[in-house]
């Protein structure tokens, strides 16, 4: 996936594409790993309740949910989504620059467990429709009833004569959307992908680059590995801690966790909007008053929905307040922010007529 | 768009016209198209001193932060100050009303070893074709 592209209007065009109506990312550097019985029904659900801080048993068949692997100390070996797919088989899909990584994580941490582990990374090629007209767009071509899929539920269908092609209401975008699964061989996918393009001709459809994916993902404030979460900041600093069900039973990084929060939480992420002018970017360091380093900037752009300069960092549990002013280093010069309510953007939900 | 034959131009895409010790100062239309929609440029103050090779600006689009280098040594005489409101004029017209700074050259003839036109469209040029290889 490029960074923008030219013809769609480079990344703000991108970007409001999928505020006001659709985008198309080419998302098949994802993972997949799909979990499920070896021997006996169970042994799928206890491996994934191991592995993932969420509760998988809370899932129906055909339901999603966010969720993340961690290493014994809390921290994040990656977050992923959990789908189950039957009654005791689940698809993990993952991040692509962890993709080894978790695969390995996954395969030695499953060992003891009654399960077939599989990585379906490249039998597949995820395509992500994003917008809220992504569903009229994608209606066109599915014989399924998109409206019955409701946001982190996933079904299975025939699109552009593909049978059972697995259609996920989920995205990256904070905006409603879906992701579908198609057979990775190129003609295939490049037919699905021109198929789209054409579908989505009238309401304006345009594909869309890591750029836009970044900045949608921000303003809604999902995490990004390496940034907001990595194998050195916890759950209870990452403020996903609803993800993360502590009274399942045990799994890894659930005594980590415990051990953490006896410690107590020094650092927590932040919202923040730029109150002076200057643009906060990945890294900068967060300093108080005086010029002293409280913290550090994980993500920062302008927000092309908002138009203001918004960030996200990491700073001390008592400077985390609403409205707390601080300061973001910029080229050697303080520059002045306030901390945020987040997530920046929030969609409208359309309120259902049933 | 076409790079004015008068201009000199660096490696770094920036772009310096000169009339005797008077010389104005933008980057190229390249480097506009590189960077994407400029949302936010910090210009030096009057009087500054620029030394050839070290940046004294910087432009920044949604996507990233490029810093912009002095083509010459002088001293900032006017900084363009409707790129305060407007950054994207340095997308609509970066050989233009698109420019960075005013300077006062310190050696008129440090600019005559800069690219011209030609050989700086023959340098992007092969930067494109690497970049499509």
């Amino acid at each position: 996936m490029p960074v923008e592209y030219p013809s769609s209007g480079g990344l703000v065009g991108e970007h409001k594409a999928v505020r006001g109506g659709v985008g198309i990312f080419d998302v098949s550097h994802m993972g997949d790993i799909r979990i499920h019985t070896a021997k006996e029904p169970g042994g799928a659900l206890r491996a994934v309740q191991h592995l993932a801080m969420n509760d998988a048993s809370k899932l129906a068949i055909g339901q999603a949910q966010y969720s993340a692997m961690l290493y014994p100390q809390g921290t994040f070996v990656d977050d992923v989504i959990v789908h189950r797919l039957g009654e005791d088989d689940y698809l993990l899909v993952i991040n692509a620059g962890t993709r080894e990584k978790d695969m390995d994580w996954v395969r030695k941490n499953t060992a003891g467990f009654d399960c077939v582990v599989e990585e379906l990374s490249d039998s597949y090629t995820q395509l992500a429709i994003q917008g809220p007209v992504a569903v009229d767009v994608l209606s066109k071509l599915t014989d399924v009833n998109l409206d019955a899929v409701k946001n982190y539920w996933f079904t299975h269908g025939t699109v552009c004569g593909l049978k059972d092609t697995l259609i996920a209401r989920t995205g990256y975008t904070g905006e409603d959307g879906f992701e579908i699964y198609v057979p990775s061989d190129v003609a295939t996918s490049e037919r699905v992908w021109n198929a789209v393009m054409e579908a989505g001709k009238e309401n304006g459809i345009v594909p869309c680059g890591l750029g836009a994916r970044n900045t949608l993902r921000l303003e809604s404030k999902m995490a990004l590995y390496e940034h907001e979460i990595s194998d050195t900041i916890n759950v209870w600093e990452s403020g996903l801690e609803r993800y993360c069900k502590m009274d399942k039973g045990d799994f890894l990084g659930r005594a980590g966790l415990e051990k953490a929060w006896a410690a107590g939480v020094t650092r927590t992420l932040v919202g923040l909007e730029m109150v002076e002018r200057g643009i906060a970017r990945d890294g900068y360091r967060m300093v108080d008053e005086n010029g002293n380093a409280i913290g550090v900037v994980t993500s920062g752009s302008p927000s092309p929905t908002l138009c203001k300069n918004i960030a996200l960092a990491y700073v001390p549990p008592e400077k985390a307040e609403i409205g707390t002013a601080t300061y973001v280093e910029i080229r050697g010069q303080r520059c002045k922010a306030q901390v945020v309510a987040t997530p920046f953007y929030k969609r409208v939900r359309k309120t259902s007529a049933k | 768009m076409a790079y004015p034959t008068q201009y000199r131009y660096t490696k770094e895409h920036e772009w310096i016209e000169a009339k005797g010790a008077a010389a104005t100062i933008g980057i190229t239309d390249y480097a506009q198209h590189e960077l994407g929609d400029v949302v936010f440029v910090e210009l030096p103050k009057v009087g500054a001193a620029l030394t050839a090779g070290k940046t004294f600006s910087s432009v920044e689009s949604v996507k990233a932060v490029s810093e912009i280098y002095a083509p010459a040594n002088g001293q900032v005489t006017e900084a363009n100050a409707t790129l305060q409101d407007k950054p994207e004029t340095i997308n609509s017209d970066p050989h233009g009303a698109g420019w960075l700074v005013k300077i006062k050259l310190a050696n008129p003839a440090d600019v005559n070893g800069l690219m011209d036109a030609a050989a700086y469209e023959a340098y992007i040029a092969e930067k494109q074709k690497e970049a499509s290889a």
